[in-house]
């Protein structure tokens, strides 16, 4: 694309270019999460890598028994709503820096939302509905 | 979306490659871009052999040997050939940095290659159009803004309060940095990238600067700042030595240590 290319997509000021719409002033919040769920897994992992092992080999019942347990399954739920809300955040930015059609960046935000909530809420179903043992 | 391929009338086709110059001895190749706005053919890359004997030891010696004895159309910009202004930024052997600080000995293997900064619009040869590079430069403010009366002599600073800018004010804008970026090659309308960025951080870090919050809040952006992914790119190619993603870490920091 040469200079000329550039200048004549537009008539405004590069300035103007720049400036566009504003800042969004937001962003910080989603980069805390990303850091405060990233640290959150890495101190859960090696609690959920105990569990998964325990339940290797089990059968629902044994499954329910471990899962039972309060301790066992706070630690399952929140390396579960880490996980996801890391998840979201993460595929996130890959839609934003690679996609940049605003109809299809918006269209893909919004179903990376739904997934990763319809993932979140399954697993978090799942492992309630094996610790209270309905 | 992201350009894997180049625009058609981006592909390199096949060069001049120029004689090499009679009598010499000790010759060096040197690969260049070359790209004609008038012309309307596509980019090409000529090859051409530099006598080392007769030009200094820089790459920026060689290429203007080049337009002194062999091809005076050849385009490229420099001043101070000292790595001072920043002028003469371009693409060596695949890596951004000024042309006048660079020995054309580092360049180890082969034929010493130059292609203008990436993923920047080209007006001719290594010359890349850098309005947008200035305008975010200057969408930063670079510049002290304070309410309070203004002294009589200078704004005073302690010593440890202007060491705060120090690995900041070096900064020359050769755009090196900003053209290494992966974010900003796919982003620059939206995100400042690291030169900006960095000198966003030295007003922001500046002691006499009475517009902190305000220079915050215009960077507090998904793009603008947080484009920046730290892969580091920036720190590796500054000829300066500076530390563009440190700069923009700092920035980060500042974000949120307001908020939290």
């Amino acid at each position: 694309m040469s200079a000329a290319d550039t200048a004549k997509r537009s008539m405004r000021t590069p300035l103007g270019r720049v400036r566009n719409l504003g800042a969004a002033h937001s962003g910080t919040s989603d980069f805390w999460r990303q850091r405060l769920t990233a640290v959150a897994m890495t101190l859960l992992m090696i609690p959920v890598l105990v569990i998964i092992m325990m339940l290797l080999g089990r059968n629902q019942a044994g499954a329910k028994q471990i899962l039972g347990s309060l301790p066992v399954a706070i630690i399952m739920l929140l390396f579960i709503i880490a996980s996801a809300w890391h998840m979201k955040i993460g595929m996130q930015v890959v839609i934003e820096d690679y996609v940049h059609n605003e109809k299809l960046k918006l269209v893909s935000i919004m179903l990376n939302n739904f997934f990763a909530a319809a993932v979140a809420l399954a697993s978090i179903y799942a492992i309630l509905q094996l610790s209270s043992g309905v | 979306m992201v350009e894997f391929a180049l625009p058609k009338n981006s592909k390199i086709t096949g060069g001049k490659t120029w004689p090499k110059p009679a009598g010499a001895t000790d010759v060096r190749e040197f690969r260049v871009y070359r790209w004609n706005p008038d012309d309307g053919k596509n980019p090409s890359v000529d090859t051409y052999y530099v006598d080392t004997n007769d030009c200094g030891p820089m790459v920026l010696d060689g290429l203007i040997w080049i337009k002194n004895h062999i091809d005076p159309s050849l385009t490229f910009r420099r001043s101070c050939r000292e790595g001072v202004c920043g002028s003469c930024a371009m693409n060596i052997d695949g890596q951004n940095t000024l042309a006048c600080t660079r020995s054309m000995h580092d360049v180890k293997d082969g034929a010493v290659k130059i292609n203008p900064l990436p993923h920047q619009p080209v007006v001719k040869d290594l010359v890349p159009d850098l309005t947008n590079f200035y305008a975010q430069y200057a969408s930063v403010e670079p510049w002290l803004k304070t309410t309070s009366p203004t002294p009589q002599k200078e704004w005073r600073q302690s010593h440890e309060d202007r060491e705060k800018l120090d690995g900041l004010y070096e900064c020359i804008l050769c755009a090196c940095c900003s053209t290494s970026c992966p974010s900003y090659w796919w982003n620059s309308d939206r995100y400042l990238g690291p030169a900006a960025l960095l000198q966003a951080n030295r007003w922001v870090s500046d002691s006499r600067d009475e517009a902190t919050g305000e220079r915050l809040d215009n960077l507090e952006d998904p793009f603008r700042l947080y484009r920046c992914h730290t892969i580091m790119n920036c720190a590796k190619a500054c000829p300066k030595g500076l530390n563009p993603a440190e700069a923009i870490a700092e920035l980060k920091l500042k974000m949120v240590e307001r908020q939290i």
